[in-house]
């Protein structure tokens, strides 16, 4: 078992374990220089403990710490899925209109019997990447890049897969005069319309009207660690509690936690994530996520084109709560 | 004129004794009467908030809150937006009694039905939004209207709702619908719910897009966030009153964004016009009739195009058609 992950530098709420990981390891090295079975019996003990802490620790996560997951550096972005799902995939650029937004990826992948039309926001990973990819927050013609896609798959009949990671669609002074609310408009409207399966996947940050703008699907599933929401936890303290420091509070307000948000009726599937989060172990988490998304797939794929378009408008038709209040007196 | 002669003809009687002791009287009577609070203040005057201008408020609601020096249009409430829009006494209004519940028990500084019950203290209105059927120029339409001052005109479930709802009627009744958007965005203290409603209308407008009906769609100050990314911008004619501010981020965001002063007319309707986002910047006064035309336009295209695809039913949607186009009074 390897103790010390290498790949992800330890988040907040993961200090505990982190330090009880560079005893054992200090131990384990008192223990190269002189075999002694005593130590050897610690060190099984302190790695017990480790995994009990582990457990206990990931089973009660706090909202904010859900995000610092759901952002981790090191979890799997939806390349990182299409390279897993479909080493063969061909990526399809451009919105043909004079733009090809990295932010949104776009491809033909073979998922078992499917082949699909898969869209998905990038992140980047390094910072040459992030920066190309503008850290996952799509332009305006990155929307329009994923319609011309929406129609394509249209046109010949695919299904259609989205993975959700961005903070957002970008707010930028271009993407405000390349209309932005247009651009994600249009994707709401022509998305609700399609005849084909969409299936949506939050993998990461559903990150409001830019998450949306790829999410308007038959079915919605989130990874274990994933969230989504309204608004930014960062813009709603900002908004609502005057402060930046009451994130925290925020997440915790907003309800935006895979579990929160399938007890809403909103989210269809939660998907198991490797203990520890999605980081750990990108096969893990691309096979889950794939798993989860045939078996949909397959469950779609009875409806008829009409049935598929009204199982979708009735979704979200549906959504929504409020109550009708009867009283006497005329509206002011 | 007549008044003064008289004083002054009252002057010329009394000697100057007399006259100091009616200075003071009057004096004491106009220091009994209380000055005006400032709320008394604001409701007899407004100040432009782009010219400063002080403005007899009378005056100003008389000419459509569009201040008479500068042009400057005022945010105006629903029910005034009603006023102005529709033939008097045609607006009958739908789903008056949806209100919101309080899905997460969501608590900031304040609880959300606290916060409800304030909006609604303030604005006179239960939701951010009211819709209903009227007739504008004798032309039946549906009309939604946005008010800013409940809410910040956000969207919830509620709004959501009763947009769809509207978008259905119209659809089932096939008239031209006309949504008047005036919001800060989706409303934060129904958490997902409330993004969910940008794709619930949305998917309601593809339906109604699907029934080749007519939707306009008129953006007034201030449409930003989630209403702007659904059905504002969906319209097959996009209207906007002029100086409103429209996007989908706000300035602040992003100047912290890109680190930049963004120009001064950013994100003004005019803005929006020379960057190909609207159809049109309507001045508040020639609303009604640009709308009137813009309807009978699009009424008549479709009744020829009805009547060149026979039939029996052709024939009933001509006719019904052929009736809306018909001004009653």
């Amino acid at each position: 078992m390897a103790i010390s992950d290498k790949k992800s530098a330890p988040l907040e709420f993961e200090q505990p374990l982190a330090v009880l990981a560079q005893q054992i390891e200090a131990l384990e090295k008192q223990l190269a220089d002189n075999p002694n079975p005593e130590l050897d019996a610690d060190i099984a003990h302190l790695r017990e403990q480790y995994k009990h802490l582990k457990r206990s620790l990931y089973s009660n996560l706090r909202p904010i710490d859900h995000l610092a997951l759901a952002r981790h550096a090191q979890r799997p972005y939806t390349r990182d899925y299409f390279d897993r799902w479909d080493d063969d995939w061909m990526e399809l650029h451009g919105d043909r209109q004079g733009s090809d937004d990295q932010a949104m990826t776009c491809g033909l992948l073979e998922l078992d019997e499917f082949a699909v039309v898969a869209v998905g926001t990038q992140k980047g990973r390094t910072l040459r990447d992030k920066q190309q990819c503008n850290f996952g927050m799509p332009q305006p013609e990155g929307y329009r890049k994923a319609l011309r896609l929406f129609q394509h798959a249209e046109k010949f009949r695919l299904p259609v897969v989205t993975l959700i990671d961005t903070p957002g669609a970008y707010p930028g002074m271009t993407a405000e005069e390349h209309n932005q609310s247009q651009a994600i408009a249009m994707n709401l409207r022509e998305l609700a319309g399609l005849t084909v399966p969409v299936v949506a996947v939050v993998t990461g940050e559903g990150g409001s009207g830019g998450a949306l703008g790829i999410g308007v699907a038959n079915r919605i599933l989130m990874l274990e660690h994933s969230v989504y929401s309204v608004i930014s936890p960062e813009g709603c303290a900002s908004i609502l509690w005057r402060s930046a420091e009451k994130v925290s509070e925020a997440c915790q307000s907003m309800k935006m936690t895979a579990r929160e948000l399938l007890a809403q009726g909103v989210v269809d599937e939660v998907i198991e994530e490797p203990l520890g989060g999605a980081q750990h172990d990108h096969e893990f988490a691309a096979r889950a996520t794939r798993e989860a998304i045939v078996r949909h797939l397959r469950e779609l794929s009875s409806l008829s084109p009409e049935k598929l378009r009204s199982d979708r408008q009735g979704k979200f038709r549906k959504v929504g709560s409020f109550m009708e209040d009867k009283r006497t007196e005329s509206n002011g | 004129m007549l008044k003064r002669s008289e004083n002054r003809w009252k002057f010329d009687e009394m000697d100057l004794k007399e006259w100091f002791a009616s200075r003071r009287k009057s004096r004491e009577a106009l220091q009994v009467k209380q000055p005006l609070t400032t709320e008394e203040y604001c409701a007899l005057w407004t100040q432009c908030f782009q010219c400063r201008e002080l403005l007899y408020t009378r005056d100003l609601r008389n000419n459509l809150h569009v201040c008479p020096k500068c042009q400057y249009h005022f945010r105006i409430g629903a029910d005034q937006r009603l006023e102005q829009l529709a033939d008097p006494d045609s607006f009958e209004e739908l789903d008056p009694d949806l209100v919101s519940a309080d899905p997460l028990g969501f608590v900031d500084t304040e609880t959300y039905p606290n916060r409800q019950a304030e909006a609604s203290r303030k604005s006179g209105l239960r939701e951010a939004i009211v819709t209903g059927s009227c007739k504008i120029n004798g032309l039946k339409v549906a009309l939604g209207v946005m008010d800013f001052g409940h809410f910040g005109g956000s969207m919830g479930s509620v709004v959501g709702e009763k947009a769809a709802r509207l978008i259905e009627f119209a659809g089932r009744n096939s008239l031209p619908l006309i949504l008047v958007s005036s919001s800060g965005g989706a409303r934060m203290q129904e958490g997902i719910l409330s993004l969910m409603q940008m794709a619930k209308t949305s998917s309601a407008l593809k339906t109604f897009h699907d029934q080749r009906l007519l939707y306009i769609s008129i953006l007034t100050e201030p449409t930003f966030g989630g209403v702007t990314a659904s059905f504002a911008m969906l319209g097959d004619i996009v209207l906007a009153e002029p100086g409103a501010r429209i996007g989908f981020a706000g300035r602040r965001v992003i100047e912290q964004t890109i680190k930049q002063k963004l120009p001064a007319d950013f994100q003004t309707a005019e803005y929006l016009l020379k960057n190909g986002q609207l159809d049109m910047v309507v001045e508040r006064a020639k609303l009604r009739e640009v709308l009137s035309r813009l309807i009978v336009f699009h009424l008549k295209a479709a009744v020829k195009d009805t009547a060149a695809r026979s039939g029996p039913k052709a024939k009933a949607e001509t006719v019904a058609a052929q009736e809306r186009l018909t001004p009653s009074r």
